[in-house]
């Protein structure tokens, strides 16, 4: 492999002759180009646009350096199928993806037999949720999952319920954690399967894993999670969780985009129907060729993941306390949405009183922000999420997503305070319910008069 | 003593390696990471630990010097929080 070498002269003669005939590169080329297109008066005036900060990170987050390091020998000269028994190219493939699987169920506490590479979490959701009720469909019935899941558990429950299973969705309290007794009751004797998230990936909120699994495990309920915002961040066992399947994400703990594993308990086996045919790769449970660079990153982001959780963690919790006593000290009628205790610090999701939550936006275009999860943005309805939570309407539509990671500095988050107060202060100052508020009228009873 | 000059030669090169990473997140993590891993590991005195972990210093150090080649040459503008360079190099970043 590549270790060991220093960059020989003849590669920096190399990049010093590229740099040297290609001016620039092809990423700032382009924003060179739109940036000389905006400029009117046809001078080559400033540099191209400043890119905005990343504060986003439970949509995706950025490779780690290490991850890509790992990924690219198997991009360039190790490209072989790992299934391929005949040849060194086969086998050398082979060992890297059964490295990463040891580093994968190393994070999580399980054994290197139970995991399965997928491309996802969605998909892993998909074959856990699907799969284990489509295996025990002739006894069992029942589902229970949460009204705060991402869209493809509540979506994949929505199809089983037209194949005829019964779906109970679990309300959640205002702090954003479900009622144990409520959870107790909703189980029935052909309750086949329980779905809850470990940590939330709009508002944060960390589910009471032990409790819930120990509750299953005592029902003989199999207990799916979907864990993508939780694994590598917060510590994660599947045997002290009574957890039976899991959902891995690869991007969201700085791994390549496209990956993701799903953990399936062998004692005591869980049988599951595979939802993809072919060639029976995975152990059956999911066909198809295993991408050994995207396998080789995720597990080389859990192996980084579970060296760094601690100092991550103890990082962001300091951060995330910086921002949100900035913003908290400046601003009066900030909420947080999610238990204060029991959440995940590098998600905050706050609601602004009185601001519009995209105006808020549109206004911190310095910051990549957002307001809910990337994949429910597209629609105007305030998130699901915060309508299960009990937020009222208006302080639904008012809600920013802060999103901290390894690589966020003590500056980024100064200067996203600082711009978040001012523009909330500004908006503020442009909204007559504002003024109302500060003249000591109680909005809630005002009669609105129909037009 | 050997080691000590060695480890301070390796905590010099990846500070300095470190530095060359054109973007803001990827530098700053890595200047910060290495200053605190070395801070917190001062006071080791078992002398297998200290081979280990000078060998994922090496290690940590061939991975830098890899990485921030690749990155500039795919490299794009700067974040709104850096201060802009006065541009002398064409655009070249």
């Amino acid at each position: 492999m590549m270790s060991g070498r220093i960059l020989p002269r003849a590669t920096r003669e190399i990049l010093r002759s590229f740099r040297r005939t290609v001016s620039t590169t092809a990423v700032s080329s382009a924003q060179a180009a739109a940036a000389s297109e905006a400029t009117t008066d046809g001078q080559e005036s400033t540099q191209p646009a400043l890119r905005p900060l990343y504060l986003d990170v439970q949509a995706t987050a950025p490779m780690d350096p290490r991850v890509l390091d790992a990924m690219l020998p198997y991009d360039i000269s190790f490209f072989g199928n790992p299934h391929s028994r005949t040849h060194a190219y086969g086998w050398e493939s082979e060992q890297a993806v059964e490295k990463a699987r040891k580093q994968v169920a190393d994070i999580i506490g399980a054994d290197p037999r139970e995991i399965v590479f997928t491309s996802g979490a969605t998909e892993s959701n998909n074959i856990a949720v699907k799969g284990v009720a489509r295996f025990y469909k002739s006894k069992k019935k029942h589902v229970i999952t949460t009204q705060t899941e991402h869209k493809c558990v509540l979506d994949s429950c929505r199809s089983l319920e037209a194949e005829g299973f019964d779906v109970t969705y679990l309300p959640v309290q205002k702090n954003g954690l479900i009622d144990m007794k409520q959870l107790e009751a909703a189980l029935r004797p052909d309750t086949v399967l329980v779905s809850v998230m470990t940590v939330n990936n709009e508002i944060g909120v960390k589910q009471p894993m032990e409790q819930i699994g120990k509750l299953c495990r005592e029902k003989k309920v199999f207990f799916h999670t979907d864990a993508a915002q939780a694994v590598g961040k917060v510590p994660v066992d599947v045997n002290s969780m009574c957890i039976d399947l899991m959902s891995i994400s690869g991007h969201k703990i700085y791994g390549p985009k496209g990956v993701g594993a799903l953990y399936v308990r062998r004692r005591p086996r869980v049988r599951l129907e595979p939802p993809q045919s072919g060639g029976g790769q995975e152990r059956g449970l999911r066909s198809g060729t295993v991408p050994t660079p995207l396998v080789v990153g995720m597990g080389e982001a859990c192996a980084v993941a579970m060296e760094e959780m601690e100092y991550d963690h103890k990082r962001i919790s300091k951060l995330a306390q910086r921002l949100l006593d900035k913003i908290t000290t400046a601003l009066p009628d900030v909420i947080r949405n999610g238990d204060p205790e029991h959440m995940y610090p590098g998600c905050i999701n706050l609601s602004f009183a009185y601001v519009e939550g995209e105006s808020l936006l549109m206004a911190l275009k310095d910051v990549a922000l957002s307001s809910g999860s990337a994949c429910t943005s597209a629609s105007l309805e305030p998130s699901y999420v915060l309508r299960a939570i009990g937020a009222e309407e208006d302080l639904a539509h008012s809600s920013i997503r802060f999103g901290i990671s390894r690589f966020t500095t003590e500056e980024e988050i100064d200067y996203t305070a600082e711009k978040c107060i001012e523009h909330v202060q500004r908006l503020r100052e442009m909204s007559p319910l504002w003024e109302m508020v500060q003249e000591g009228i109680d909005l809630k009873s005002i009669q609105w008069s129909q037009h | 003593m050997e080691t000590r000059r060695m480890v301070l030669g390796l905590y010099k090169q990846l500070l300095r390696e470190s530095a060359k990473f054109p973007a803001y997140n990827y530098r700053l993590y890595a200047l910060r990471r290495t200053k605190d891993a070395f801070k917190d590991n001062k006071m080791e005195t078992n002398p297998e630990k200290i081979q280990e972990l000078i060998g994922k210093a090496q290690k940590n150090l061939e991975i830098i010097k890899r990485q921030v080649t690749i990155e500039r040459l795919y490299t794009d503008t700067k974040l709104v929080i850096e201060k802009p360079k006065p541009s002398s190099h064409g655009s070249q970043s």
